[in-house]
């Protein structure tokens, strides 16, 4: 008779934790950025297949790790929004439940499969200074094991992360103006170990929650659009 | 929200009838002859001009013989190049413009770009033969659809009947209970190519001349300041006309009618 091996739950999910943390420690980066004009997000990412898009007018999405789990995710999160907004207003749909929802779900995944999803996100939401209570933008983290955290200013996943990150700290400061703060979420991308050290226009993918626009506030720059902003 | 075994489509219609039924519109069941109970909006008009598609609509909603509404909204921008106007039971119409608009968008992010216009408009269709055990019951949706194709550049325009059946129409249309008599003076006034601001007098000639033979129709109110909504579909997206113009194109009208020594 065989015995049925015995591996306990702590050695159950460090080896689940492990195998994650390789998945998106390959990866390029995604860096989230307040500036004076809304959020910014770029990602190192020169083919067409999107890491970043639009969830509802004020909530934009990043991912990062395995393409086809963190797009499954984004699209189920435009359903929960759209859903959310049918039935209540569009004002009912936030970031934060959002996020929330997210952590249920990867984290569920995370102790019940057998794989757990290689993936890092990124919720981030633009204020709307119309609405009492809803001005200020927010940025919430979604770890593969559904652990959520918040953030102020900025926030940087994917593989070289911590090197990111310190360019950001050390320059970072509210109130950026729409050019120093792509300059600086390039200049924190190219310091990542994993990504080139010098990128141009077409290897960025850069987004934006613009505060300025009415309804749906997500905006897609182009190539030019990006090269524009650099420089001004 | 669950990560496995969702739906896994691109339209929000079906996503409701799989997730959250309950949620979806329902209007038919009951065996009863509603059209006299429910408010219901009347005459609204759609046409070409030189740089796309106007849409406009009166403000009155009855209910049988009374007044159920001096300023509701029949004409809706569905997404950025395209609008639908309605006319029929204005509970049910009103929500599948608004489930329309919804459904639009939701395929453009789940997709990453738009459905085509004539895609949308088939999209229409499909919701009004849906419609039809309503419409049975006097619940009836009867809307134009009309917007911009930035990929043929031109403005294109539909209308519909209860079945769902969807014709294009080249010029212009109209439907509603004063839509003959808006259709009859738009055939007196439309040109090809014509400008915006003829369009706009267009539009109020096209629903006042509905407002004066329908009672149902609301044309411009001076008197309580409630005017006709006009929205046009061009290559930069949808502008809705400001009221100053179009109190300035009623204005106009009525003079040219008192000088001709006509009553209007």
């Amino acid at each position: 008779m065989t015995m049925p091996y015995y591996v306990s739950p702590e050695q159950l999910m460090a080896d689940k934790a492990e195998f994650a943390r390789k998945g998106i420690a390959r990866g390029k980066s995604i860096v989230a950025l307040e500036f004076e004009g809304g959020v910014l997000l770029m990602a190192e990412n020169p083919t067409d297949l999107s890491k970043c898009g639009e969830i509802y007018d004020r909530i934009a999405f990043a991912g990062v790790g395995k393409f086809s789990e963190f797009d499954h995710l984004r699209k189920i999160g435009v359903r929960f929004a759209d859903t959310k907004g049918y039935a209540y207003s569009r004002e009912d749909v936030r970031a934060r439940s959002l996020a929330n929802a997210y952590s249920q779900a990867v984290g569920e995944v995370f102790t019940r499969e057998m794989k757990p999803l290689e993936v890092e996100l990124l919720v981030v939401e633009v204020g709307d200074d119309r609405f009492v209570g809803h001005e200020h933008n927010a940025i919430y983290r979604v770890k593969f094991d559904g652990f959520i955290s918040d953030h102020k200013g900025f926030c940087a996943i994917g593989g070289s992360v911590e090197d990111v990150e310190r360019v950001l700290q050390d320059s970072y400061r509210d109130g950026l103006p729409a050019g120093e703060a792509a300059s600086l979420a390039k200049r924190a991308l190219e310091s990542g170990a994993n990504g080139s050290s010098s990128l141009g226009v077409t290897d960025l993918e850069v987004c934006l929650l613009d505060r300025s626009r009415e309804g749906r506030k997500f905006v897609r720059l182009s190539a030019d659009q990006v090269r524009q902003m650099l420089d001004g | 929200m669950r990560f496995w075994n969702t739906y896994s489509g691109s339209s929000f219609i079906e996503l409701l009838k799989s997730e959250q039924p309950e949620l979806l519109p329902r209007f038919s069941g009951e065996l009863q002859e509603l059209s006299a109970q429910v408010p219901h909006g009347t005459t609204v008009v759609a046409f070409k001009f030189d740089g796309g598609v106007v849409v406009a609509g009166d403000r009155l909603a009855t209910a049988g013989m009374q007044v159920a509404s001096r300023d509701v909204q029949k004409v809706f921008r569905t997404d950025s190049h395209s609008m639908m106007a309605i006319s029929g039971a204005a509970g049910p119409s009103i929500e599948m413009a608004r489930i329309l608009s919804v459904e639009l968008e939701h395929y453009e992010k789940i997709e990453g770009e738009p459905l085509e216009l004539e895609g949308k408009a088939n999209k229409l269709s499909q919701m009004i033969r849906q419609n039809l055990p309503a419409a049975m019951q006097g619940l009836a949706v009867i809307p134009l659809f009309a917007g911009f194709d930035t990929r043929r550049k031109a403005g294109r325009l539909w209308k519909f009947d209860v079945t769902g059946g969807r014709y294009e129409e080249t010029e212009f249309d109209a439907t509603g209970s004063g839509g003959l008599f808006a259709r009859e003076s738009l055939k007196q006034s439309w040109r090809p190519n014509q400008t915006k601001s003829e369009s706009i007098a267009s539009a109020v000639a096209a629903l006042t001349a509905a407002a004066d033979e329908d009672r149902a129709t609301g044309g411009v109110d001076l008197q309580r300041g409630i005017f006709p909504i006009v929205m046009c579909a061009s290559d930069s997206g949808i502008e809705q006309i400001p009221e100053s113009d179009i109190e300035a194109a009623y204005r106009s009208m009525l003079e040219d009618s008192a000088d001709r020594g006509a009553a209007s």
